[in-house]
């Protein structure tokens, strides 16, 4: 009990250390707010009435913007690339990492230390080049190329995370199998993936996440507004009406709404995934 | 080879257990290896190899690579009067990152690393920043930025001082920016913080706690130093992020006004993408990449001396 007493007499968090964390949680809620307020107002009462509730809750704006063409095209583009990614990625990666912890070859440690090399540096670093290969492979202006762009640059992190759980995985569970006479293939499928649905869901998320923000490459390699990404799409909408900032807003809010609330619900494996992979890396 | 042996066990002589392992493992090694491997080569590993080779020539994107310039490139390129300024944006982005905004973490850290629900609720909101896209959160602070109808005025308004345009200023631009990057990752670094300070071992804070140790000393002693590869991860990702920053600027200034808050991808997207002047922009790449390589190598060494401690 003694513990207890002094524990409380001593509390994690100060008043004052409370006061400045709520002021910095102020700081960061502050902007999302008016930001979501803003799609309501009129432009003029962005001004004189910043942080108050909107004269009147017309939606108006946000009608326009959902009958309009390009909201949900270009959210489902994403989401289309996204998903493509995410399926392609945890496949590949599940499979190279499985090779890599559970079968023993000749250079398994080469190409393992090979691969972690896209580890060394970001995608950005090659765009220029990457998008002329993209131009001479056909693979500009679709969205399987930035699928395949995107697998190609996820798959050090994500083989990293996979091997990292493989290797926990008990090796008895792989040596019974095998004495079983049941080859790698099978043993992959019906014995590893089911218990590796943890990472499955960590790097799924993660690599969602990434391709679901991207910029940069589908800026440089998608030209037709119809396959633009929702990236893409506010910024051109940004750069159509200029300084209209409650149509803007309202755009805003509706594009980030349904992430903002989908990362939420899945943060638990972001995080997993950021300080796992981290830690070893 | 010799790794092959060990898993033979026992009853199976040797060799044949190495003859029946290979015949049995050279399928699913051919399933399971290319794809990877050959995505990773083509798309991450050929670029920047081709990086380096446009950046000895001069070539426009098409036709044949042929008009060799050794390193003009290079030299076009360091001696570029806005590169001087995109690589000072990066590396005050680092010096940001590393003397405000990872100190800044550590303390939300520290305050909320224990459990409860409202510290959850404080951490959530910390980190949604950094889950948004880049480009929104761009978007969004340029509207807080601006000038005539964001939130900016106001705040000058209240505290009756004539607020700049920041974002078209040429010296506000950078503390603008700098904010925005601070609001937008510090809960990443937090989480990070969070997790190593998770893992340290309730009984060692309790002892010291027990022996009337003080609240700064027990962080001090005890705390930071069993959380420095989390530090050593940190500084790692905040370093890289400064090199790659890219997607929050386009939509905040466009590496604006007239330049002047280019960052070194920024730089290459406005002078070596748009232009296509490849043999510029591999030389932007190659030395972007060179860069990268010396964090990570100095990472590498210094994660190591963390594990052997």
């Amino acid at each position: 009990m003694a513990s207890t007493t002094r524990r409380k007499r001593q509390p994690a968090v100060s008043p004052f250390q409370w006061f400045t964390l709520l002021i910095i949680a102020a700081f960061v809620i502050v902007p999302f707010y008016t930001t979501a307020l803003g799609g309501f107002k009129e432009i003029g009462e962005l001004r004189v009435n910043a942080f108050g509730l909107p004269a009147s809750w017309d939606p108006i704006r946000f009608v326009e913007i959902l009958v309009g063409p390009s909201y949900f095209r270009s959210l489902g583009n994403s989401l289309l690339i996204a998903v493509g990614t995410v399926v392609l990625s945890t496949l590949l990666a599940s499979m190279t990492a499985f090779a890599f912890a559970h079968i023993k070859f000749f250079g398994s440690k080469f190409l393992m230390s090979y691969l972690m090399l896209g580890l060394l540096f970001p995608s950005a670093t090659a765009i220029l080049p990457l998008f002329i290969k993209m131009r001479d492979l056909g693979l500009l202006d679709s969205h399987l190329g930035i699928i395949i762009v995107q697998v190609a640059f996820s798959i050090s992190f994500s083989v990293l995370l996979f091997h990292n759980f493989f290797k926990e995985l008990p090796k008895e569970l792989i040596d019974a199998a095998r004495m079983d006479n049941c080859g790698y293939i099978r043993i992959y499928w019906y014995v590893t993936l089911p218990l590796c649905l943890p990472i499955i869901a960590t790097v799924g998320v993660f690599n969602f996440v990434g391709s679901w923000n991207n910029f940069l490459l589908p800026l440089i390699a998608l030209n037709s507004d119809a396959k633009y990404t929702w990236p893409l799409g506010i910024m051109q909408f940004q750069g159509e009406f200029g300084s209209d900032w409650p149509r803007i807003l309202a755009f805003l809010t509706l594009s980030i709404l349904p992430a903002v609330l989908f990362f939420l619900a899945a943060q638990r494996y972001i995080i997993s995934g950021l300080t796992g992979g981290a830690v070893k890396g | 080879m010799a790794s092959l042996a060990t898993s033979a066990k026992g009853i199976v002589p040797t060799v044949r257990r190495r003859r029946y392992m290979d015949r049995k493992s050279l399928i699913p090694l051919l399933v399971f290896l290319p794809p990877s491997l050959i995505l990773f080569t083509v798309f991450v590993v050929l670029p920047m190899v081709d990086a380096a080779t446009f950046s000895f020539f001069d070539w426009n994107g098409y036709g044949p690579i042929t008009d060799f310039v050794g390193f003009e490139n290079y030299a076009d390129v360091l001696t570029h009067r806005n590169f001087g300024t995109a690589v000072r944006n990066s590396l005050i982005v680092v010096a940001v990152s590393l003397l405000i905004q990872l100190p800044l973490a550590m303390w939300a850290a520290l305050a909320l690393s224990e459990r409860g629900v409202s510290i959850n609720v404080l951490r959530t909101i910390f980190f949604v920043p950094f889950m948004l896209a880049e480009v929104a959160a761009g978007l969004i602070w340029k509207f807080v930025y601006d000038g005539n109808y964001g939130l900016l005025p106001i705040v000058g308004d209240a505290l009756q001082v004539d607020m700049p345009f920041v974002l078209a200023d040429k010296f506000w631009v950078i503390p603008a920016i700098m904010l925005v990057i601070t609001w937008k990752y510090f809960g990443f670094h937090m989480m990070i913080f969070i997790a190593g300070l998770q893992s340290i071992p309730g009984e060692v804070v309790e002892a010291a706690r027990l022996d009337g140790v003080k609240k700064w000393q027990i962080v001090r002693h005890i705390k930071l130093p069993m959380v420095r590869s989390a530090i050593v991860i940190s500084v790692f990702f905040a370093i890289t992020g400064a090199l790659q920053l890219f997607d929050i600027i386009i939509p905040l200034t466009n590496g604006g006004p007239s330049h002047t808050s280019h960052t070194i991808v920024t730089f290459l997207y406005q002078f070596g993408i748009l232009r296509m002047k490849l043999g510029f922009g591999g030389a932007v790449s190659v030395i972007l990449f060179i860069a990268c390589v010396v964090v990570a190598l100095a990472y590498r060494r210094i994660l190591f001396r963390v594990e052997q401690n």
